[in-house]
C-alpha cells in the first residue's frame, strides 16, 4: 500500500475472506451515508440498545442472586434501584429494551421479505419510535401504580 | 490445467465445497439462532417487563415469592437461557465488525462467550435456590 494522500482513505481499507488488503467502502461508509437519517440512525440505535440491554442482563443478575442471597442483599439492590441513579438508569433501560424489542420485530419483518421499500421502512421506523414511548409509559404507569399501592 | 479440471470434477456439489469456508467458518446456524431466539424472547420481554414492573417496590418476601412460584420461576430459566444466547450472539456480531486483529476478536468472542455462561449460570442458580 502506498502513502495515504487522503484520511477518507482509511474508511476505504477492506480485506478479502484470505486476509489480503483491498481498498473498498467499509460498511456503513461513514463518509457517504448520513447517518442522521432516520433510517440509519435507528440501525446503529438497535445496536447499541442491544449493548444497553446487556448492561440490563447484568442488573437482573444481581437482583435474582441478591433475592436468593437474603433480604440484607436485596435491601442493598432495592436501595440502589430506588434511587434517583437506580429509577434513571431503569427508565433507560426499559426504554433501550423496548426499542431493541420492537425493532427486532422489524428486522424479523425484514428477514422474512417484507417492508424493504423506502416508504415502509420510515413508516415502520417511525412506529417503532412510537411503540417505544407507549411501551415505556406504560411499563413506567405499572411501576408507579405498584409502588404507590 | 489437468490438475483445475479433476477439481471441477469432483462429486461434491458446489455448495458442499463453499460451506464452512466463509469468514466466519460456518454457515447459518449463528444466524438462524440469534433470530429463533428473538422470537422466542418477543412474549418472555413482554411478560418480564410488566412483571418485574409491578414489582416495584415490593418487599423481600413478595419479590421471593413472585419468583418461587413455578410458572414464573419456569419463564425465568428460559429467559436466562435465551437471553444470554442471544446476549452473546449479538456481541458476537459487534466484535466481528469492529475488532480488527485477529487475537482481539477471538479474544473477545470467547470472552464474552465465557462471561454470558458464568452470569447464566448464576442466574439460574439463584431461581433455583429461591423456587426449590
Amino acid at each position: 500500500m502506498s502513502i495515504m494522500q487522503d484520511s477518507r482513505e482509511a474508511t476505504m481499507f477492506g480485506r478479502r475472506t484470505d486476509g489480503t488488503p483491498i481498498r473498498r467502502p467499509l460498511s456503513p461508509h461513514l463518509q457517504v451515508y448520513d447517518m442522521m437519517q432516520l433510517t440509519s440512525a435507528l440501525s446503529i440505535s438497535g445496536r447499541i440498545t442491544g449493548v444497553v440491554w446487556s448492561v440490563g442482563l447484568l442488573v437482573l443478575v444481581w437482583w435474582l442472586v441478591a433475592t436468593a442471597s437474603g433480604p440484607g442483599a436485596y435491601g442493598t439492590v432495592s436501595w440502589f434501584l430506588s434511587s434517583w441513579l437506580g429509577v434513571l438508569g431503569l427508565f433507560g433501560l426499559t426504554a433501550a429494551a423496548w426499542f431493541h424489542t420492537l425493532n427486532g420485530l422489524r428486522h424479523l419483518a425484514w428477514d422474512a421479505g417484507y417492508g424493504f421499500d423506502i416508504p415502509t421502512t420510515y413508516k415502520t421506523g417511525q412506529a417503532v419510535l412510537i411503540g417505544t414511548a407507549a411501551m415505556t409509559v406504560l411499563t413506567w404507569l405499572i411501576a408507579i401504580v405498584a409502588w404507590a399501592r | 490445467m489437468a490438475k483445475e479440471h479433476a477439481a471441477d470434477a469432483t462429486m461434491r456439489s458446489p455448495l458442499g465445497r463453499v460451506r464452512g469456508f466463509g469468514s466466519a467458518h460456518g454457515g447459518t446456524h449463528h444466524w438462524l439462532l440469534q433470530r429463533l431466539t428473538s422470537v422466542a424472547l418477543l412474549p418472555l420481554t413482554l411478560w418480564f417487563a410488566l412483571s418485574a414492573a409491578s414489582l416495584a417496590g415490593a418487599p423481600y418476601e413478595v419479590t421471593r415469592a413472585w419468583i418461587a412460584h413455578p410458572f414464573n420461576a419456569v419463564l425465568l430459566l428460559a429467559a436466562i437461557a435465551l437471553a444470554f444466547h442471544h446476549t452473546a450472539a449479538g456481541m458476537q456480531v459487534i466484535i466481528e465488525d469492529y475488532a480488527n486483529r485477529e487475537w482481539a476478536k477471538v479474544a473477545g468472542i470467547y470472552g464474552i462467550r465465557a462471561i454470558c455462561w458464568l452470569l447464566a449460570i448464576a442466574s439460574a442458580l439463584a431461581v433455583l435456590r429461591i423456587a426449590v
